[in-house]
């Protein structure tokens, strides 16, 4: 039964996630910050462009420790793959069109919402917040469908 | 923000990267194959992602005056629940359509996943678009934002006490 709904096995994946859920609760502990991964692409925006909208105090005051915060997601990466992953690096085989088309619906949607699956799904569950339980149910809905139709259109 | 406080956001960066390499979260074909019912794995990680994150969440205002290196706690923000719903909606169709979400994004530059550039570049546009002609202010009222005052604590203390 397990071997059917995790052929890939349970424990990384369980594993991950406690890691995941470390990283965002010591933010949280000692910072008090919330972090969610998707406002960095929001608050950078705000170093180049001066409409109202990318100068508001919510992304200029943040938009430090939020790049700080990716970069460390990044090294974080960086730590296991020198450590555990594969010499070439992880690769996809997704390619670049369904990439880059998917990636700007992701921007505007989680934007548009104020968070994705951490800002919602981890961040918005953990405070118990009604609206982002029906956030994560209807993303998890919409990219279930929208994951079947990519191959339709000839994806990955 | 002080040095020191930089210095733990970018532990807890390096710690929520390594949880999402570990889990394989960076390769947009395990996300696939969740939404395509082939392997649930991902609920495992967010399982895991919420249960942690749940019991510093709750514990810490309660245990703690304030952060160890800061003022007070933030609460996570909502935004309007009509545009959380829209966007959320959105959000998942660009998500299944790629397999790409902010965090595993960004992570996956770490590990040399160099194709999730394309979707990073995306999310970045993304937004930008998003801010440039449909971003509304703060000051439109639509903002729930609140720190975690004493007020609020002894609130959800005595509301916990009332419901036991």
């Amino acid at each position: 039964m397990l071997h059917t709904i995790f052929p890939n096995g349970e424990l990384h994946y369980l594993a991950g996630g406690l890691l995941i859920g470390a990283g965002v609760s010591v933010l949280f502990v000692v910072t008090g910050l919330i972090g969610g991964a998707s406002a960095v692409f929001s608050s950078s925006w705000s170093y180049l462009i001066k409409r109202p909208f990318f100068q508001q105090a919510r992304f200029v005051d943040s938009r430090d420790w939020r790049l700080v915060y990716a970069a460390g997601m990044m090294i974080g990466a960086l730590l296991w793959w020198l450590a555990l992953g594969p010499y070439t690096g992880v690769q996809t085989t997704v390619p670049w069109w369904q990439l880059l088309a998917g990636g700007v619906i992701v921007g505007f949607g989680a934007r548009l919402a104020n968070g994705c699956t951490s800002g919602h799904g981890i961040c918005g569950l953990a405070s118990l917040q009604m609206p982002s339980l029906l956030a994560v149910l209807i993303f998890v809905a919409t990219a279930m469908v929208s994951a079947r139709f990519v191959l339709v259109i000839g994806g990955r | 923000m002080k040095s020191g406080s930089l210095l733990a956001v970018l532990a807890s960066g390096a710690l929520f990267g390594f949880g999402l390499a570990l889990s394989t979260m960076i390769k947009p074909e395990v996300v696939l194959d969740f939404l395509r019912w082939h392997d649930l794995g991902l609920l495992l990680v967010l399982g895991g992602a919420v249960v942690v994150t749940l019991i510093a969440y709750q514990l810490a205002p309660r245990l703690l005056a304030r952060p160890i290196l800061a003022g007070r706690f933030d609460r996570h923000a909502i935004f309007g629940q009509r545009d959380t719903l829209i966007g959320a909606a959105i959000f998942g169709a660009g998500w299944g359509f790629c397999g790409v979400c902010p965090g595993p994004g960004i992570a996956g530059i770490g590990a040399a996943n160099w194709p999730v550039a394309y979707a990073l570049a995306g999310i970045f546009l993304g937004a930008l678009l998003q801010g440039w002609f449909f971003g509304r202010l703060d000051e439109d009222g639509t903002m729930v934002r609140a720190a975690h005052t004493e007020e609020a604590n002894t609130e959800q203390a005595n509301t916990g006490a009332a419901a036991s």
